[in-house]
């Protein structure tokens, strides 16, 4: 079976992120004065193979949590769906 | 005495530090990623560049090279390991230092000298300087923000495990000296044991007068003094537990 995970990685809370601060900043020069605060994250898509939905998420939590976040500084979550059994 | 250079893909300072180590009368050799084996090997040198070309994270890709097994087999061992720039980056994402590196907190690249304090001497990469001595040094990254909890950075401080912070010409660590927004001002810290040293700031790039200033010496000099049995191990934090020397 074929699985899409939408692996979104995030700074913890405890985090100053200069990114979003910088963007939070532009938007208020853009007069956006509303925006209270902004984090940037990053949003990981993987397909993969795997015997059922239970396999496919045992596997993209081990892939987040040694490669795709730092546990130090980030915090992920995931979303896994079937793939429609696209062949490709 | 053999130092082995770790050449990654996206290492571009694995020549500057093979041309300083050499420059002491040193044996020195690259070692390649995909490699196996240190070979032997009394130090390992992991270089600055940009490893996989940062993506990802700095360093997140590089520490899954199979050479990184054996540089943590060999730290463990108690082998002398040093990192510099992307390399001390890799040694926190593999977990043999704590922490972790955010973006500068100005959002720049920074490329320019600064002044760092020794702040240990126990440690076999600074056995030969003064405590509080102010070395100067280039830095060139953009992912050079270290970050611990405040738990971490205490323990860091209580087991005189932080080596180098960022200060001004005076001596004295202030917001204007701290050109990432390091957490404590911390430009290098070792492992508990001390055999494992990271650092932001190039010592390589300051080996030789006609380069700009020659205090990168200091780091090299202290580790092949330590090496080669010139300081007294009591000093030593590698003392006992079997340490290889």
């Amino acid at each position: 079976m074929q699985f899409k995970a939408r692996v979104r990685v995030t700074l913890k809370e405890s985090i100053l992120d200069p990114q979003g601060s910088a963007v939070k900043r532009a938007l208020h020069g853009m007069s956006h004065d509303n925006v209270l605060d902004v984090r940037i994250g990053k949003h990981i898509e993987l397909t993969l193979t795997a015997d059922g939905p239970e396999s496919a998420r045992r596997q993209v939590q081990e892939i987040a949590e040694k490669l795709l976040a730092n546990p130090v500084i980030e915090r992920f979550s995931f979303e896994l769906s079937e793939a429609g059994g696209e062949e490709r | 005495m053999k130092v082995g250079v770790v050449v990654f893909p996206g290492s571009n300072c694995d020549a500057d530090c093979y041309r300083a180590v050499e420059s002491f009368g040193v044996d020195v050799r690259y070692i390649w990623y995909q490699d196996h084996s240190l070979g032997e090997c009394d130090l390992v040198v992991l270089p600055g560049g940009f490893s996989y070309g940062d993506y990802l994270r700095a360093g997140a890709i590089a520490r899954f090279a199979p050479i990184m097994d054996e540089v943590a087999v060999f730290a463990r061992a108690g082998g002398l390991v040093l990192g510099i720039c992307n390399g001390f980056q890799v040694l926190l994402e593999c977990g043999l230092l704590p922490g972790a590196m955010l973006p500068n907190a100005v959002l720049r690249f920074r490329c320019e000298s600064v002044h760092l304090r020794v702040e240990s001497t126990l440690s076999p990469f600074t056995c030969l300087c003064r405590p509080g001595q102010v070395l100067a040094m280039p830095i060139a990254h953009g992912w050079g923000n270290y970050y611990a909890d405040d738990a971490t950075l205490d323990e860091l401080e209580r087991r005189g495990q932080v080596v180098f912070r960022y200060v001004n010409e005076q001596g004295v660590p202030t917001s204007g000296s701290n050109p990432n927004g390091s957490c404590r001002s911390i430009a290098g810290i070792t492992n508990e044991r001390g055999n494992v040293l990271g650092m932001m700031p190039h010592p390589e790039r300051a080996c030789e007068a006609v380069l700009g200033g020659i205090d990168g010496r200091w780091v090299f000099a202290s580790a092949f003094e330590f090496l080669s049995g010139g300081v007294a191990l009591g000093r030593m934090h590698l003392a006992g537990d079997g340490a290889r020397h």
